[in-house]
């Protein structure tokens, strides 16, 4: 009977497997980190996406600018009055993703529409100034945005996301 | 010895794939069930170290190929860049550098245990050859891996061996131009080099599987040479030879993490933290510590075909090696004469890797050739004649008496021979470093850094101070383009705020641009730019300081060495001495003398240094006294001066010392708690096996 007790009462002998087992799953565990961990964003990368300033003045009316800002393609549109009212006078409970002009663009500065121009669909940069909407056109698979960068239609499931930003001048902005 | 396994899953799934592909079946056979002969000394584990060696080395190698870029402009950058700015990029760089180096150690190990128990005979001869054809694989590899990083020694290896072929009678010149993709060594051949480097790790494992294979039909060899011939002669592959190999593993891996955080750089060359420049040829071109007894070789014989063909006839002879020695007698335990001239044979090939390290001068060059000679006689004069004439000592007659002949036997043999291995290692290594010794330069005083040892740290202080020196004096002349702003608020440096590190690069003017005009246009620095250059190119500084070029100092620490010559190089190893480099800086920096010693002729517009190598330097006297108001109140003296700045320039060179130091400390905990802890599992697991 001496013999057939182990599965009962712990041996030191299965302590000592157990014990150097987990301290080599652990061990093993603790190296997959830096081989993971490395395949983030270097020191270099992330430095590199530092706050950038934009200056507006050259954006005349009805044009706008891309600036690139951590690899992604900014749009800067500077609205007519036109486009303005276009976006302020759909009911924003009718769209796909509701969200009010005049949420996405910065108090006083109403004809400053600031957006990252990656189309939330599967990421291809939308054409500015097409589409049935007066605001983008997505040529990979059809969405279509409005003056305020809303998605109105197509596959892409929300509005063209506005990057931080803030004016530190009327004629100057910081993305970031 | 594995025919078709009579493993059976009990899970229906799994059945049902084991019906289909028999993998659990030749997984079992081949590392469970398979028979072991029981009397395997821990020589037999560097197997299982190796096969590791090789899945660490093709691990960190593919993450660093994420990183890497091929390109002779930007090869050297990109890898400091890892080291810099990867997320954990000095480990795996540290790893995957000391790795090849740890990788050669155990395959040496290895082939000297084949080569003592006569593992290479008969039934064993495919898998002997296979091994050797690994080999030679394996130092293709490695030699491609060291020209990646595109320093001096990568530049200079590369040419001096892909040469090695233009001894080849009619065809060399077109060979070498075929090998280079050029007219010389140059981008084209980085590239291919990488891409070779990236492939041939995977056409070693092919082999090794095909060597493993070979293993496993013949069985693996044991110290006593007879085949094992009953069931209590073996025992099974796991537990009991996996846990043994583990706890072996375990050992590797402490003498491996010594390397990989305390001494990243001792195994290499500190010319190779220069940038290779296709103009200057380095003083002294030693290959990596593991090829050096071919290269003495090579050297020893004054005509170059021959050279190159005793080189590669040195590794090509082994695959011969099963006909060479015809005796009937496996293990040298049993052979009194051939044990003997085994020994004289192991020292004479670190005999061999001392004089590769050596100047091909004087009686290097004629001890060279008479140890070339006594490496080619042992295989072909004294292994074949041994065969006949030896009288063998009788063989046990089954393993199980070899292990009841000598139960309570003793582990001494086995440490003395690693201790006598480590001393001939050490020698290896110390005659490379004494070339360079030769110099003619006295060697620089010791000084007490605040970052040596297993514990050291920077002194903030020092490196603040040292950061005003560089800014105030040194920037002048030298860049320091590795080195970002964005450095000085990090970790382990000189310890401002992120504010502080901004408004410090505030006061730069950096290039930019084009703008939307098409224009270049100077504009305050941020964090994240590195120290602009004082020149634009080389040429201007060269114009500037009268023909000389001042080294940009980012890496100038590690670049600059000097010799510590034999035994002190192997006590280096165990007190973790690392700081050649700033010793020689700051004795640089208070060796100027106004007057030269008599009979020295100092050339135009040098200046006499006593620690320059030829000891006239373009620089001047760059530091005086009271030249740098210390906020402070640190002494305004040049030796002050001259220790601060270079401890900057450490920190400069290696921003992560502090991580590396102190990773090391949690690793070495580890390992130790798991060696035990391994130690006494396989004490356990075996105590049923005795």
């Amino acid at each position: 009977m001496t013999t057939a007790s182990s599965a009962d009462h712990p041996t030191r002998r299965d302590f000592l497997y157990v014990a150097t087992g987990a301290v080599a799953a652990v061990g093993a565990a603790a190296t997959v980190w830096p081989l993971v961990a490395q395949m983030n964003p270097d020191a270099a990368t992330i430095a590199a996406g530092a706050p950038i300033e934009v200056d507006l003045t050259p954006i005349a009316e009805g044009q706008d600018i891309k600036v690139f800002w951590r690899g992604k393609p900014i749009y800067i549109s500077h609205r007519t009055k036109k486009q303005i009212d276009e976006a302020r006078k759909v009911p924003v409970a009718s769209l796909p993703d509701p969200q009010s002009d005049e949420s996405r663009v910065k108090p006083g500065h109403d004809q400053w529409l600031v957006v990252i121009g990656i189309c939330t669909h599967l990421g291809c940069i939308p054409i500015a100034h097409e589409g049935a909407y007066d605001g983008f056109f997505c040529p990979c698979h059809g969405s279509v945005y409005d003056t305020s960068g809303r998605i109105r239609q197509g596959p892409a499931p929300t509005n063209l996301p506005v990057p931080p930003y803030t004016f530190v001048s009327d004629t100057k902005i910081q993305i970031g | 010895m594995s025919g078709p396994s009579d493993f059976q899953p009990t899970n229906p799934a799994l059945k049902w794939i084991e019906r289909r592909l028999p993998i659990m079946g030749l997984m079992h056979s081949s590392f469970v069930a398979y028979p072991t002969p029981r009397n395997l000394n821990y020589w037999w584990t560097f197997g299982a170290i190796l096969s590791l060696m090789l899945g660490v080395q093709i691990l960190t190698g593919v993450i660093l190929a994420m990183h890497y870029t091929p390109h002779a402009d930007l090869a050297f950058k990109s890898v400091e860049l890892i080291v810099r700015d990867v997320n954990y990029g000095w480990l795996l760089r540290n790893v995957h550098a000391c790795g090849a180096s740890m990788f050669f150690f155990a395959v040496y190990i290895h082939m000297f245990r084949g080569l003592y128990y006569g593992s290479y005979k008969e039934p064993r001869e495919v898998l002997w050859i296979l091994g050797v054809i690994i080999y030679l694989l394996m130092m293709a590899t490695g030699f491609m891996g060291y020209v990646l990083p595109w320093g001096q020694m990568s530049f200079w290896g590369a040419t001096v061996i892909t040469n090695l072929f233009s001894a080849v009678p009619y065809f060399g010149e077109s060979i070498v131009t075929l090998l280079w993709g050029g007219y010389a060594v140059g981008n084209p051949t980085l590239n291919r080099f990488f891409s070779l480097h990236y492939l041939l790790p995977f056409v070693i494992a092919g082999v090794v599987v095909l060597h493993i294979w070979a293993l496993h039909v013949a069985g693996q060899n044991n110290p006593a040479g007879v085949e094992p011939k009953t069931e209590k002669d073996t025992v099974a592959f796991t537990p009991y030879a996996t846990i043994k190999d583990m706890f072996g593993v375990s050992c590797f891996l402490l003498f491996f993490a010594w390397f990989i955080f305390y001494m990243p750089n001792y195994l290499g060359d500190a010319e190779n933290y220069i940038p290779a420049n296709p103009a200057v040829t380095p003083a002294h071109i030693v290959p990596e510590w593991y090829y050096l007894p071919f290269y003495a070789i090579l050297r020893s014989i004054p005509n170059k075909l021959a050279g190159v063909v005793a080189m590669f006839g040195a590794i090509i002879i082994l695959a011969f090696l099963p006909w060479l020695d015809s005796a009937k007698t496996r293990s040298s335990k049993y052979r009194p004469l051939a044990k003997q001239f085994f020994w004289m044979f192991v020292v004479v090939c670190i005999g061999l890797g001392y004089l590769g390290a050596q100047p091909p001068e004087g009686i290097y060059v004629i001890v060279g050739r008479i140890l070339t000679i006594a490496y080619f006689a042992y295989f072909l004069i004294l292994l074949p004649l041994l065969s006949r004439i030896e009288k063998p000592r009788p063989v046990p007659n089954s393993i199980a008496d070899d292990v009841l002949a000598k139960s309570g036997g003793k582990a001494v043999p086995m440490v003395s021979s690693v201790v006598a291995l480590m001393v001939a290692g050490g020698l290896l290594l110390g005659g490379a470093e004494s070339a360079r010794a030769a110099e003619g330069a006295p060697k620089p005083p010791a000084q007490k850094w605040s970052f040596s040892g297993p514990f050291g740290t920077f002194d903030r202080g020092a490196l603040q101070r040292g950061l005003q020196v560089y800014k105030e004096v040194c920037a002048s002349c030298h860049g320091l383009s590795f080195v970002a702003f964005r450095n000085l608020a990090e970790s382990g440096g000189p310890g401002y705020s992120v504010a502080q590190a901004a408004a410090f690069a505030s006061e730069y003017k950096v290039k930019d641009g084009p703008n939307d005009q098409g224009e270049m246009f100077e504009r305050p620095g941020r964090p994240a730019d590195y120290f602009p250059s004082p020149f634009p190119n080389e040429q201007a500084a060269r114009v500037a300081n009268g023909g000389a070029f001042p080294p940009d100092l980012s890496l100038i620490t590690k670049a600059r060495s000097y010799g510590r010559g034999f035994p002190q190089f192997l006590i280096d190893f165990f007190t973790q001495y690392q700081e050649q480099g700033p010793d020689y800086l700051v004795a640089l920096m208070q060796g100027y003398e106004d007057k030269p010693p008599a009979g020295f002729t100092l050339p135009e517009g040098s200046y006499y240094n006593r620690y320059f190598p030829g000891h006239a330097i373009k620089m001047p006297k760059p530091l005086n006294d009271g030249q740098v108001t210390y906020s402070d109140g640190s002494p305004a003296t040049v030796a002050q001066y001259s220790k601060d700045v270079t401890t900057f320039l450490m920190w400069a060179a290696e921003p992560h010392m502090e991580a590396r130091k102190a990773l090391g400390l949690q690793v070495f905990v580890f390992l130790i708690l798991l060696t035990v802890l391994l130690y006494f599992t396989k004490k356990k697991v075996w105590a049923n096996a005795h």
